[in-house]
Formats: structure tokens, sequence, C-alpha cells
């Protein structure tokens, strides 16, 4: 197993630190609520989708670093997108940081986001990464909460 | 007094351990994580193993002598125990799963029985999910209420409350001996005589307590007395509930099945006597003889040493950890087992945990199934680091380090 300070690189102590794209949308068409039973972490995220594209999305809550940078590039890597590719960005990430991929498969939408990808020799801290991406699953389904339990 | 004690030998005393000559991430293992599992010393698990290999069969079944051997050693060991914690039979000690079970199988009989619509159980604000959830339940099923000793900032529970908090409503306390996640040793003898000046029973769970404390049931007059092998140097899958005689005579059985009848007819069947009664079904027999061998490897080494030891530890990591800036300790009680939960600003506790896990270092990170501790302390989680025999001054220099480089990362 890799050591798990490695997943600890400055983008994501960077974005862990100054979080963007934090707060809550006043009038939202699209809202979700993740929770991470095991560690508490806690996720609140509100977007406004307008003509099939994320127009603008937030979020708040409190978790750890992985969580928190998770959300931070999440955010920004959906909004301007138009929902189907969010949601194809949404089942990549999952299949990387899960392990799950196929052998050779490639994440072409994920971009910078491929550095969460070393979360899938940590077991214990999937969970963590994939929080604030179920919770957008969650949202663009038109569900309340969502839950990596 | 602890002066006048005869060290403890710990390099001899490690080589006991196979995990601690393992290494993660290519440091050497620090193990810090007592109170989530005690290492077994190699000599309780040969003694399961030789169980396993020679002398394998079920206990109180036939007339074989490789049966009545069997027997013999899994009785030995509830013996062992009793003996550990100062019970006056072995009629008091039932074999359990854990401290969990132990808790529902008082909560399910005792607590059926006695408990109605409108009584009151009163527990303490640190008290473990073990010790919360069953209660719930029964309340629940009987229309009762739970009722909170609470406690002040240091994590000292305020035994001032009692007199108003023990009413003619309440049913049984239930009250941890030391806590999990703030190490206070609670007073449990003191809460006892007030319950009992009431006339309230009281159910201590011991879990993290018989490791570090010399437990005597009878001095501190416990009704029940609830604790786990695997937190004592012994396998999972056992534990103890010790609980007073005339209490036990009185509980109806639990779990229904083998092993716990007298005889058994279409028409009626009778069970025999405690503790038997509330054993039904194959015991885990490997587990109960590691358990009896675990103890007497405690008690070879001397609790008393044990617990200057990890006193002298808990002292010194106290000490290093509080100079660390922006690092808070949660639980400052006067009485405290080696137990030190901590926080630090700006860095979660399960990145504290992942961090200090890549330098080797095996601690908690979380809730420690403590939720109602995490929200009094208004944390979402802890880094709990737990000291044992087996620690040294080096180990916890490597915590310190440990959680240097942690903060320095993140800042």
């Amino acid at each position: 197993m890799s050591n798990p300070r490695e997943l600890y690189q400055q983008v994501i102590l960077e974005h862990n630190k100054k979080p963007r794209n934090f707060g809550k949308l006043e009038s939202c068409t699209h809202h979700a609520e993740g929770h991470n039973p095991l560690c508490g972490d806690q996720l609140e995220l509100s977007l406004i989708i307008e003509n099939g594209q994320v127009q603008d999305i937030k979020f708040t809550g409190s978790g750890c670093a992985i969580d928190t940078a998770s959300a931070s590039l999440m955010t920004g890597a959906v909004k301007g997108k138009p929902v189907a590719e969010a949601e194809a960005m949404a089942e990549q990430f999952r299949g990387m940081v899960r392990g799950d991929l196929e052998p050779g498969a490639q994440t072409p939408l994920l971009g910078k986001l491929t550095l969460f990808s070393g979360v899938k020799d940590l077991p214990s801290r999937v969970k963590c990464a994939v929080l604030p991406w179920a919770t957008l699953h969650a949202a663009l389904k038109g569900e309340e909460e969502a839950s990596t339990e | 007094m602890t002066t006048t004690l005869h060290p403890l030998d710990v390099s001899a005393i490690r080589k006991d351990f196979s995990l601690l000559s393992r290494d993660f991430h290519g440091k050497p293992v620090v193990y810090l994580d007592s109170a989530v599992s005690g290492q077994m010393p190699l000599v309780a698990i040969e003694r399961m193993a030789k169980y396993e290999r020679e002398e394998h069969t079920n206990v109180h079944r036939g007339v074989s002598t490789l049966s009545q051997e069997a027997t013999d050693f899994y009785e030995a060991a509830r013996e062992k125990v009793r003996k550990f914690i100062g019970a006056g039979s072995i009629k008091e000690i039932v074999w359990t799963r854990g401290t969990t079970e132990a808790i529902n199988l008082v909560a399910q009989t005792y607590g059926r029985m006695h408990v109605k619509e409108g009584d009151e159980i009163l527990l303490s604000a640190m008290e473990h999910h073990a010790n919360i959830v069953p209660w719930q339940m029964l309340a629940q099923e009987k229309g009762a209420t739970i009722k909170v000793i609470p406690m002040t900032d240091a994590g000292e529970l305020i035994l001032g409350s009692l007199d108003e908090l023990l009413t003619a409503r309440t049913k049984i306390v239930g009250v941890v001996h030391v806590s999990n996640v703030l190490g206070t040793v609670n007073p449990v003898k003191e809460i006892i005589a007030k319950a009992h000046a009431k006339g309230v029973p009281v159910l201590v769970d011991g879990a993290q307590a018989v490791p570090h404390l010399h437990v005597d049931v009878k001095d501190l007059d416990a009704d029940f007395y609830a604790f786990s092998g695997h937190k004592l140097s012994g396998p999972t899958g056992i534990g103890v509930l010790y609980g007073k005689l005339a209490h036990l005579e009185a509980m109806p059985p639990w779990h229904g099945g083998g092993n716990m009848i007298r005889s058994v007819s279409w028409e009626k069947t009778t069970y025999i006597p405690a503790p038997g009664k509330f054993e039904a079904g194959t015991p885990p027999i490997a587990a109960a003889i590691g358990l009896g061998a675990a103890i007497d490897y405690l008690n070879n080494l001397g609790l008393d040493r044990i617990a200057a030891h990890e006193h002298e530890l808990l002292v010194y990591a106290t000490e290093k950890l509080s100079a660390i800036p922006g690092l808070r300790i949660l639980g400052q009680a006067k009485e405290k087992a080696s137990v030190i939960s901590f926080v630090v600003e700006g860095i979660h506790p399960h990145d504290m945990g992942s961090l200090l896990d890549g330098e080797g270092v095996v601690v908690r990170a979380g809730h420690h199934c403590a939720q109602p501790v995490m929200a009094r302390f208004n944390v979402p989680a802890t880094t709990r680091a737990s000291f044992a025999y087996f620690n040294t001054r080096e180990d916890v220099d490597v915590l310190v380090s440990a959680v240097l480089k942690a903060i320095e990362l993140f800042k």
C-alpha cells in the first residue's frame, strides 16, 4: 500500500485551506445533503441548473481535507458543464477512487481530478473523496439526501 | 507506593508481541491503539492453538476424556476471571461475546423485568454506545425515559447531580468505569453507594477499566460488571458479565437452546441455574481458554506494575502533546487511564489518523462509538492514542514527531 502521506499533495492541501465555491446559493434549483456516517463528514450542495447546464454550484459543510478538497475541485469542474457531462464525471470519479474501472480505462473527463486516484489504495478514505460526488448525484436526481453508507 | 514497584522489563515484554516487529510504509509499528483492542501475547495465542490442535471438542457434553478435559480448561478460565475481578463465586461469571452482549443481556432480562412505563434509566454523559443503545431500545419498548448524569469540561461526572437524578422512578444506573474517549476513571464505588442508598442497582461498563486497574467487584459492590476479552490482551468473541448471584438467579434466561436447559419436553422446559442458563449454544471455548491465559500473563506482569508503567507514559505523553501549539486534549480528569484523545486546529482527526498511519503510528481516529461525548465537546471526532504495558517513551516520541510533521504539512 502506498503511504497515505502521498495523498496530501499541495493541490489538495491548498483546496482544503481555501475551498472554492464555498457557501450556499439562495435561489437554487437543486439541493442535497451528504453524510458520511463513518467519520461524521457533512456536506450541503446547492445548484442552479438552467437549460440542462450547471450554471452555478456551491457547497458548505465540515469534513476532512480529502472531503473538502474533493468538494472544492468538483464544484469547479462541473460548473458550466451540461448535466449529462457532470453525471458522467461523477461516474468516472467514483470508478477511479473505488478502483473498479476496467484495466486501461481512461477518465478523460476528470482532468486534474485524477490526483485523487491514490485514494483507491486507502479504502478507509474512499468515502471521504466520494461524498461530494454522491451528493451531486443525489441533487441531480432530485433526492434530498446522500449517504456513503 | 509505586516507587517500591520493580519496573516492567518492557524490552523483554515486547518480544511477546509479533506485531511490534512489523512495519507499515517502511516504518516500524508504534501500536498506540490498545483501547481499540489489546494485543495478545504469544503465550495466549499458543494456548488457543494448542486447544484447537490437540484438545478440540465441545464442552459439557458426553463422558469422553476429551470432552471432560475441555470442560475443565473452559471452567478453569471462568475461575481465573472470577479471581481476577474479585467475584465471590464462579456462578456469578457469565460468558458473553463481549461487553456489548453482556449489557444487552442485562437490559433484555433484568431490564425487561423491572423497567415499566414512566420509569427512568440513568446513564452517564460519557457512555460508549454499547451502554446507551440497549437501554434506549428497552426504554422505547417500555415507555421509559433515559436520564443523563452530566460532566464538566474537564470530563468528570458531576456527582452532585445524583441526588436529584436518582428518583423513585430510577430502575437502574449504567456507568462506564473508564471512559474510552476521555480516559476518565469514574468514582464508581461512590456512584454505586449513592444509587444503593436509594435502592437502585448499578451496571458498570468495565471494558476500558480491566486492562488498567485492579477491579474488585465486591469492594465496588457493583450489581453488574461487563467487560471484553479482547481489551484485556485476550481474543475477540469472548466477554464477561459479572452479576450478583441474587440478581442472576432472579433473572429469566435470554437466549434459548442447548447447554442452558435441565430438561426439555413439548409441555415444559426447565433451565439450569446461573451462569449456565444465560449460555445457550456452543460457547467460544478456545477464546475462553485464551482469555484465561491472557489473565495469567497479566497477573505475572503484575497489575500494579502495569498501572505504574502506563501512568508514567500518560504523564509523559500529556506533557509532550500539551506543548504542541493548536493541540487540545479532551479529558483532563484528575484520575485518568492511559488514553489521550486530542484534536488539532485545522486538521481533521481522519487526516491526522492517515498521516500518523503513514509514520507507522497506529491510533484511532473517529467518534469512538461515543457520539454524545463528541457532541458534548463540540467536535466531529478525535484522534486517540492509548498506551499499554509494552509501550515506551520512544513510542510517545514517535507519536509527537508524527503529529508535528502533520501540522507542518497542513501549515
